[in-house]
């Protein structure tokens, strides 16, 4: 066969094309993250733990990850529910609806600030019948929260919606057939389905929820021990000099989003959770 | 360009082929519509104009508080326009390399095995995974003036953080993902049949990739490249970190939204920003519209 002089005539391309493509991987994504890991745990484990549990720094930590959590349940429930509606029911503007759904991918985080302030902001009408009620949102925690639902709103529906759409009805007219009534063919055919895609979106977006900085600096602000979250930790460490603090906290945020991701490719691998562009 | 199916290709399923973005394919009950269905659309419906279309109309009221005159006046204002041109600069640069790049990438992931490619394909999607706050961070440690390269590169006079190549490589490194991952299951589903076909037919290598790979992956980088610009714009807090928030010569579009909200006179972030909404409402309408092209050719190709 010709193969054979062929595959050799076709090395030396492939191998630049490789090692040109390799290097830059190496260069803009390895090298800066190798080069963190490293100054973040040279000064060794108990100066990392320190810059870790110090009251501030673990206050931080400890906001992020909860409200990243209180996030992906409501997220996980509303996003399931709108996917649910857009695939199933008609209704007017279903198709706009559908269109508008990844705005939030499109929208830089600063300008979702300045939006969800302008609406629920204390200058606002809505912000100041909310604010008659006792309800503060806008720079407070329930801020944080509303501003990661905005940025994280399309990962469950996106997720969920392609196997709503290829999923067999067979088994559902079977339980409806059978008496069951439609809470209960939710529950037991339906959502059995679901849960790889809705764990898949939720997991995204915690991992995006524990990164996010630009809305929620905007929304919540930076007061200590109330609305600092991780990343806004981190900034306010770098900007005041205190390289390790900042380096550590990074090393957490970091280390728990590449678990997430890698637990979440671990289960995709063995064809447990649907893959989802 | 409709080729001819590759012998024992099966259809793709109904329903799937159907799922374009523009309308949704209906599964719907063919039950009547009862109270509980109309109380959970009427349900989605209300979250999704609280969390996204009211905030969005209100930005708009805000941004046209005093009318067009202040505005436009704003917009004028040769710090905003220093500001977007400044944007618009470093996307073009970040959206060029990193899609020469995500093609490369994308190619040698898909069309070549070599030890170790599971491991690259997870390295690509790992700026997902950075805060844009850490990112930042990552590149000071890397570049900053008190580190080895860093160092090295100011002794030749060559500053980069707080300085414009820190912006633009802080752009740059949250941005490597989005053509590589558009365009790898791409390249899987189109299989290597016609280049080989090039390739026999006495196409040399350049000529093969210009006139049948990349004609064929032409919408998925099209995407790609969207959702790399929409980023780019939008980018904050990676870039925040390496400019050092020097007032008018290293500042973003996004920076000088956030310092001006902040300041005392926040017309102008206000006008700013909705020109970015606007901005990132277009580039959604062009994703769209890719979207429609993509399970187009998804159709019509085998």
């Amino acid at each position: 066969m010709e193969a054979g002089t062929a595959a050799r005539r076709r090395a030396r391309p492939e191998l630049a094309l490789r090692g040109a493509s390799l290097t830059y991987l190496g260069v803009m994504v390895v090298l800066p993250m190798l080069a963190m890991a490293w100054q973040a745990f040279r000064p060794g484990p108990a100066a990392f733990w320190a810059a870790v549990t110090e009251p501030y720094a673990w206050h931080a930590l400890k906001l992020t990850f909860v409200t990243a959590f209180i996030m992906v349940f409501v997220g996980a429930v509303t996003g399931t529910a709108t996917a649910w509606v857009l695939v199933r029911y008609e209704f007017p503007g279903r198709n706009l609806v559908n269109a508008l759904i990844d705005l939030p991918f499109a929208v830089p985080t600063v300008v979702t600030g300045v939006m969800l302030v302008a609406l629920y902001g204390p200058q606002s009408v809505v912000g100041a019948i909310m604010g008659k009620a006792g309800w503060k949102v806008i720079y407070d925690q329930p801020g944080i929260i509303l501003a990661l639902l905005f940025v994280t709103y399309p990962f469950v529906i996106r997720s969920v919606q392609p196997v709503l759409l290829s999923l067999d009805r067979a088994e559902e007219e079977a339980a409806a057939t059978l008496g069951a009534g439609p809470w209960t063919t939710f529950f037991r055919i339906t959502l059995p389905t679901l849960w790889p895609s809705i764990l898949t979106g939720s997991a995204l977006s915690f991992s995006r929820a524990l990164g996010e900085y630009g809305s929620v600096v905007m929304v919540a602000g930076n007061q200590p021990l109330l609305t600092k979250t991780a990343p806004i930790y981190i900034f306010g460490e770098i900007e005041s000099g205190n390289r390790h603090g900042a380096l550590a906290v990074s090393a957490v945020l970091l280390g728990s989003s590449l678990l997430i991701l890698v637990a979440l490719n671990a289960l995709q691998r063995r064809g447990e959770v649907r893959d989802v562009a | 360009m409709s080729p001819d199916p590759a012998p024992g290709a099966d259809p793709a399923p109904e329903g799937m082929t159907l799922a374009r973005a523009g309308d949704l394919p209906l599964k719907g009950r063919d039950e009547p519509s009862s109270w509980g269905r109309r109380l959970l659309i009427a349900a989605v419906l209300i979250w999704f104009a609280a969390l996204i279309l009211i905030p969005g109309a209100a930005l708009v009221r805000q941004a046209f508080a005093k009318g067009w005159q202040p505005l436009a006046s704003a917009l004028a204002e040769p710090a905003v326009r220093r500001a977007f041109v400044m944007s618009l600069g470093i996307t073009l640069v970040a959206t060029v390399v990193n899609t020469v790049f995500g093609i490369a990438m994308a190619l040698v992931l898909v069309r070549q095995r070599f030890f170790g490619r599971t491991l690259i394909d997870g390295v690509v999607d790992m700026p997902f995974a950075v805060s844009p706050i850490v990112a930042g961070l990552m590149l000071i440690v890397l570049y900053g003036p008190d580190s080895p390269v860093g160092g090295w590169l100011e002794s030749r006079g060559f500053q980069v953080i707080y300085a414009l190549p820190g912006m633009v490589l802080a752009t740059m490194f949250v941005t490597v993902p989005f053509v590589v991952r558009e365009l790898v299951p791409i390249l899987r589903e189109l299989g290597e049949e016609y280049e080989q076909a090039a390739h026999t037919l006495g196409a040399g290598r350049w000529r093969t990739f210009w006139s049948v790979t990349l004609p064929s992956i032409r919408w998925g980088v099209a995407y790609g490249v969207t959702l790399t610009v929409a980023r780019c714009l939008g980018e904050f807090g990676a870039v925040l970190v390496v400019s050092g928030n020097v007032i008018g010569h290293t500042q973003t579009a996004t920076l000088y939204i956030a310092e001006g909200i902040d300041s005392f006179h926040p017309e102008g972030a206000y006008a700013a920003s909705l020109v970015l909404a606007a901005a990132s409402f277009l580039l959604l309408v062009g994703m769209d519209l890719v979207r429609h092209r993509l399970e187009g050719a998804r159709e019509v190709e085998p």
